[in-house]
């Protein structure tokens, strides 16, 4: 789950990661407040989960309260690539000496946690690394270890951190990484940390991508999940349990595990089709599984042939049948099912089928086979 | 022969008392693994269907002699349970749970890597290693392999190996062993390690290695098998149309930036003289073809 920017702030806050001070708003009045008790001059910055958001004129300071009323209007209900503001930050604006950027995340080739560091910050570190990769320092922490603040010191310095911020710099890291691990994060970022003329050090920003995998333990998420922005489709998916994922073709994809729903969409592609959407029923589907995921295929108006490629293990393809019978019955498909089923039970569950056959519900021997009708329906085509 | 596990080896299974536990546990079994022992702390002392269940890993080892144990417990224990069967001296884990917490499974490997260089980790969140008719640990359908090789496979993905595994059976071409190394961020054994013990394993003549997006593991692999592989392999890498920035339902399986995408990959594995395939029933295809000309 990745945080807005000021959840990020928040949850910096619990590990004890200096910020500016600010608030959150949803409502132009509630915007101005918050500036006039931070004082001007004050930043107010949109809430989306997309970079660029400056360049959109999603960000920009204000210098009395007069402003802010006009900023935070203009900026509350913006479209920034898609995603509509209904939250501005508000802080007081930092005076900024320099701009550095640091990060927490695991390296998944050495399997090790890995701190990133440098000295170029306020830009997009992509770049640093891809015109200046020396400008990054990349440290090894084992988390069986942990980070000391010598270890801390010793990376700000290679970084080339100037001698002013070296200890906020270090001391930030030695929290931050505190929050990467107990905060059960994926991903912890700051960019800019800024260096302030006086010399102290903060984060002006917050990125944070937390593992919903941990969510067990972390009942205060629920705060941060209430504000998730699914399309409906994802979320009617999320709730009914299954792994969706929206994308823009015409071809439904029905499939079990997650490597053969990935292949699908591929083998839909490589016969001139695009899927419509990525849906992993999971292992063990049952009837229950496969009538969700018939309804909630059934709400996309671009799909126009639905393909069911089901590969039993756990899964039991006599169940899977049960499953699109059961809802034929309940649901009112708007489009024809295409149906390849192998494996566990696979004899059984086609015997189940037969009776149901028709040109809206083909039963197809193999994957791609199964992707050609699906595609060749989907096009306008006729079954064959 | 077979690489990780053979007829001999005596497994115990952690969780045997759960539903999951005792369905897939009975089910090795009944293929014809030696499932020796079950652990469920505080049910030591009694059986599931006559067998033993133990209150901890390390007096299940002693009273059975298991080399191997099969972890299926819920994913906030499942760390702990992995690390629990290595400190008692189990040199092969086989761990199924999905949703570990990425910071758990760090700390579990690399407590082993550390503790416990004896114990090999498979998973976690994969389907387990069948060695065709001499043992089954896992969630694999035992019924869709063929015993008497001569094809390794090695993959990262659950049903594209059932699909691999079937598609080759259906032509007549048995397996070796099977490996599930799962599709999380940091498996306990990665395709280098599977790569490398199908090539010394003289049974083993050709080798299928299915690949998805994320991570760099396959492009490492293509490396390996450049310089260190005489065997032939076939490769399929799944999630070519996948796009940038979203979890394709595994946790490891994602491309972030230019990162970990199916064609670097591929282009990879080519280069390294692996013979690509555009999808699983191709890989299938393909090694039929190969097999044929070893004859």
């Amino acid at each position: 789950m990745d945080l807005f920017e000021y959840q990020g702030k928040q949850f910096f806050a619990q590990y004890g990661i200096a910020t500016s001070p600010g608030d959150v708003a949803d409502t132009v009045d509630h915007a101005v407040d918050i500036a006039d008790s931070v004082g001007y001059p004050a930043v107010i910055k949109a809430q989306v989960q997309v970079g660029g958001r400056g360049k959109a004129g999603g960000i920009k300071i204000v210098n009395n309260r007069e402003e802010a009323k006009i900023q935070a209007g203009n900026i509350l209900g913006m479209d920034i690539k898609g995603h509509l503001v209904k939250r501005v930050w508000v802080e007081h604006a930092s005076d900024i000496e320099k701009e550095y950027y640091v990060s927490f995340t695991l390296d998944r080739s050495a399997k090790l946690h890995m701190a990133m560091v440098s000295a170029k910050g306020g830009v997009e570190i992509e770049d640093v690394a891809l015109t200046d990769p020396e400008a990054i320092v990349k440290y090894h922490v084992n988390p069986l270890d942990g980070i000391t603040i010598a270890e801390a010191r010793d990376i700000a310095v290679r970084a080339g951190i100037d001698k002013p911020a070296i200890d906020g710099v270090s001391e930030i890291l030695v929290k931050l990484y505190d929050a990467f691990v107990k905060g059960d994060a994926d991903l912890v970022e700051i960019n800019p940390l800024i260096l302030t003329p006086e010399h102290k050090v903060h984060a002006l920003d917050a990125k944070v991508t937390l593992d919903d995998a941990a969510a067990f333990r972390h009942p205060e998420w629920e705060a941060y999940r209430a504000t998730q922005e699914y399309d409906g489709r994802e979320k009617l998916a999320k709730e009914l349990g299954l792994n969706y994922i929206g994308l823009d073709g015409n071809v439904g994809i029905i499939a079990n595990g997650a490597g053969l729903a990935m292949s699908t969409l591929d083998v839909v592609n490589q016969v001139g089709g695009q899927a419509a959407n990525f849906l992993d029923l999971g292992g063990g589907a049952d009837a229950n599984t496969m009538t969700s995921a018939l309804e909630v295929i059934n709400t996309d108006h671009n799909v126009k042939s639905v393909l069911i490629n089901i590969f039993g293990g756990i899964t039991r393809c006599d169940d899977i049948a049960r499953g699109i019978i059961e809802a034929l019955s309940r649901v009112e498909l708007k489009d024809p099912l295409v149906i390849r089923l192998d494996g566990t039970n696979a004899a059984e569950a086609r015997k189940i089928i037969e009776p149901y056959v028709s040109d809206k519900l083909i039963v197809r021997p193999t994957m791609m086979d199964a992707a050609q009708t699906a595609v060749n329906l989907a096009n306008g085509g006729d079954v064959k | 022969m077979s690489i990780f596990v053979d007829s001999d080896t005596k497994v115990i299974v952690q969780g045997l008392t759960g539903g999951q536990g005792r369905f897939h546990g009975l089910r090795n079994r009944d293929y014809g693994t030696k499932i020796v022992g079950g652990v469920t702390p505080g049910k030591g002392g009694t059986d599931v269907e006559g067998i033993p269940i133990f209150d901890s890993v390390e007096e299940a080892v002693v009273a059975t002699g298991a080399t191997a144990s099969f972890v299926v417990v819920p994913p906030r224990f499942a760390a702990e349970a992995v690390i629990e069967a290595a400190k008692a001296g189990v040199s092969f884990v086989v761990c199924i749970t999905e949703y570990i917490p990425a910071q758990d499974e760090a700390r579990m490997y690399n407590t082993l890597r550390r503790d416990y260089p004896g114990t090999r980790l498979l998973g976690p969140n994969c389907p387990g290693v069948i060695s065709p008719g001499q043992c089954n640990i896992g969630i694999t359908s035992g019924d869709i392999a063929l015993a008497g090789g001569p094809v390794g496979i090695v993959s990262r993905s659950g049903t594209l190996t059932y699909q691999a595994l079937y598609d080759l059976s259906q032509k007549g071409v048995g397996q070796t062993t099977c490996v599930g190394i799962g599709g999380d961020p940091v498996p306990g054994t990665n395709f280098i390690d599977c790569l490398a013990a199908f090539e010394a394993d003289t049974d083993t003549k050709a080798v299928i290695m299915i690949g998805e997006i994320g991570g760099s593991e396959e492009e490492r692999a293509a490396e390996f098998i450049k310089e260190h592989m005489t065997k032939p392999v076939v490769a399929y890498i799944a999630g070519v149309t996948a796009p940038a920035g979203k979890k394709m339902g595994h946790a490891g399986a994602i491309i972030s930036g230019s990162q970990g995408t199916a064609q670097a990959k591929m282009k990879a594995l080519a280069e390294a003289g692996v013979t690509v395939a555009k999808n699983p029933t191709e890989a299938a295809e393909l090694m039929v073809e190969i097999v044929s000309k070893l004859k």
